[in-house]
């Protein structure tokens, strides 16, 4: 479904992606974990189309389709979702105004009708539910005033409403007590699929408890450095990254 | 123009009612007036040209045979707030009902100007023309010739549900001016609502006065929805004593010639006053809005919130002056002015002033055009909406952020429409 092939890639002429690669599967959960500044965001940022990132090499598909040609837009409609950190307040505009604008779009792609106000509403109402927020801030603006895990919730509903293949989970963790922690995991595994998967960029353990990931990668100065199952995320917990670092090294004696 | 001051003045003689002797202290201050120039500070931007020509029209057009109560008027946008609201409708400066059948709750008195007479309101007397400052020129024509208009008398301590709702029916070749004046008393709570409009040829002054008494508190919408050639020149006068607040929404389309002053002094201590005012100008027109915040006396505060969004070749005039007075210790004033401009040729003439007299206030101005915040942008692309379609979104939400902070939002959902079919004929880029 999604692959990403020797990808270099930059910020401000700081190379950040130094030869990443990842193949993920359809229904696959893939959790990439690693210490702060490793790339995680920014994997999830020059995969989602954002500006400012410069990519040098390497290659991004979904589904054989080169997303870095197309537009952020473009990328959304062909099936990628990104859930934010920091989700940005858009007041003025509405969350109802920019959820349906959003799934009709979506729809639209997908060679379907746009939906009218009121099976829309339903739909956001429902999604809502899901996410444990209350109806009433279809009416505010997008973000506006939201707190940090209403903000996390309400990316939650949007990966709900507009059925992507692939999502991208950036620290959606983040900030969030262990109710809110549930609600979140809660909305991604009801949305696991055979067709749908999953990546889950997080600093922690403890959402994987909830969503349990099929691999676990570390994602180190840019490249992917270990790669194993659930477990090795435990191992991380318990024992941190610089046990990584000594393996790597000596790999690289042995090597040569 | 000056023969259209000259007749005004001549038509102003003519007038014999009782309130005369303050129409007689605003004709003596009018022939002592000069017809404003490009040269004249007030009106540097905007060229008054506009008036000589609705005048003109006015005056050509045969007053006898269009009587005004036989004419048929499709009214465009009549609101329907889905509330209940106490409804006055002026058709070019004549009320369309008899005021004296409107059903009032206790506690509020409304009498057309006309109908007023001086033994009953003598406080109308002491108080028209006193809480507009002289210096506006047209604000004294309005003195002198209006005739149409409301006094609204709000009693110490009642708190008036329904929101008093005037409309203000401008057509084609009319001369009109109307007026408001209303007097909140101590602790008493009322909402205000004026709607111009009308888009043919024609020339209107409303100018309007508010007196809030301690703790009392305005709720005040100023809908400037006149457009096309339908000249308007109006003002809102707010004059706040202690503790009083002021909560005002201004909403203007752009014409031939629109032109709002608003003043809001604060002369007693801790009044709060906040302004939002915002403008959709589209094509070649021109919206021109000046406020002087004056504070008087100490510790009151005033927001004021300026947006606006200039298409084509449309231009906007914004002067904020904020006057804060020697005695006006602790003060808290925020003033800014922000643009979204569509077009290359689109205009806009900010200027933000500050007049410092005391030591002790926190006080802060700004004027910029503003760009769409790419971040926002995307967000929205990141959902998969089209660039272009997030842009729109994005600019018709830099403005719909003040109408979402409109109190009431029955008003606020009856507003939006009519701001997004505007803000549709305009050319995003």
């Amino acid at each position: 479904m999604l692959s990403i092939k020797n990808l270099h890639a930059s910020v401000e002429e700081k190379n950040i992606l130094n030869g990443l690669d990842l193949e993920i599967k359809p229904g696959e959960v893939h959790a990439i974990m690693g210490p702060n500044g490793a790339g995680k965001s920014t994997m999830g940022y020059v995969i989602s189309g954002r500006d400012g990132y410069s990519v040098e090499q390497g290659a991004v598909s979904l589904d054989g389709k080169d997303l870095l040609a197309l537009e952020a837009e473009d990328r959304a409609k062909a099936g990628l979702f990104m859930a934010f950190q920091y989700p940005v307040e858009i007041p003025g505009v509405s969350n109802l105004e920019f959820l349906k604008t959003a799934v009709d779009a979506q729809r639209l792609a997908r060679g379907q009708e746009e939906l009218s106000s009121r099976e829309f509403l339903k739909m956001a109402r429902e999604a809502c539910e899901q996410v444990d927020l209350p109806v009433a801030f279809l009416k505010r603006g997008v973000n506006e005033g939201f707190s940090g895990g209403e903000k996390k919730r309400n990316e939650i509903m949007q990966m709900i409403l507009l059925e992507p293949k692939l999502c991208i989970l950036d620290e959606s963790d983040s900030g969030l007590d262990i109710d809110a922690l549930q609600v979140v995991a809660n909305g991604v595994n009801s949305q696991r699929s055979e067709n749908r998967s999953f990546v889950i960029i997080t600093h922690y353990q403890r959402l994987l408890d909830y969503i349990k990931p099929d691999f676990v990668h570390v994602l180190s100065e840019g490249k992917i450095v270990k790669s194993g199952d659930a477990s090795l995320a435990r191992q991380l917990e318990d024992e941190g990254y610089a046990w990584l670092a000594d393996e790597n090294s000596s790999d690289e004696g042995l090597g040569a | 123009m000056k023969d259209w001051l000259g007749n005004a003045i001549a038509r102003g003689e003519l007038i014999d009612d009782w309130l005369s002797p303050k129409r007689q202290t605003s004709l003596a201050l009018l022939r002592d007036s000069k017809w404003p120039t490009r040269r004249t500070e007030a009106w540097k931007y905007t060229p008054v040209k506009a008036v000589e020509r609705a005048a003109l029209a006015a005056d050509a057009r045969d007053r006898d045979v269009v009587a005004k109560e036989s004419k048929q008027y499709s009214v465009d946008g009549f609101p329907e707030f889905g509330m209940d609201s106490i409804r006055i409708k002026f058709i070019d400066g004549v009320p369309s009902e008899d005021l004296s059948l409107l059903d009032l709750p206790k506690g509020l008195s409304i009498i057309s100007l006309a109908a007023a007479s001086s033994d009953c309101n003598s406080w109308v007397k002491d108080a028209y023309a006193s809480i507009k400052p002289e210096r506006h020129l047209f604000g004294l024509v309005n003195d002198v010739l209006a005739e149409g208009g409301v006094i609204i008398d709000v009693e110490e301590g009642a708190v008036i549900e329904r929101p008093i709702y005037i409309e203000n029916v401008l057509s084609k070749n009319e001369e009109t001016h109307t007026r408001i004046l209303a007097r909140m008393g101590r602790g008493s709570k009322a909402t205000i609502v004026e709607h111009f409009h009308g888009n043919e040829q024609s020339l209107n002054t409303g100018f309007s006065e508010f007196a809030l008494a301690e703790n009392a508190e305005l709720e005040h919408y100023r809908f400037a929805l006149q457009y096309g050639e339908a000249v308007s020149i109006g003002g809102g006068h707010f004059q706040l004593a202690s503790n009083a607040i002021l909560n005002s929404t201004i909403v203007g389309f752009g014409s031939d010639l629109s032109r709002l002053d608003i003043d809001v002094s604060h002369v007693g201590e801790h009044a709060h006053a906040k302004l939002n005012a915002l403008y959709l100008l589209n094509g070649k027109e021109l919206f021109d809005l000046h406020s002087t915040i004056e504070h008087i006396a100490p510790n009151g505060t005033t927001v004021e919130n300026v947006r606006g969004i200039v298409a084509d070749r449309a231009r906007a005039v914004f002067n904020g002056r904020i006057h804060i007075h020697r005695d006006a210790q602790k003060t808290l004033a925020d003033l800014n002015n922000r643009n979204l401009l569509l077009s290359d040729k689109a205009e806009i003439n900010t200027k933000p002033e500050l007049e410092i007299y005391a030591d002790d206030v926190r006080c802060s101005h700004g004027a910029t055009i503003a760009e769409i915040n790419k971040e926002s942008l995307f967000y929205l692309q990141s959902r998969g909406i089209s660039r272009a379609n997030a842009q729109v979104m994005l600019s018709f939400g830099f403005i719909n952020e003040l109408v979402d902070q409109m109190p009431n939002e029955l008003m606020a959902e009856w507003l939006r429409p009519q701001l997004r079919q505007r803000f549709a004929l305009m050319d995003v880029k």
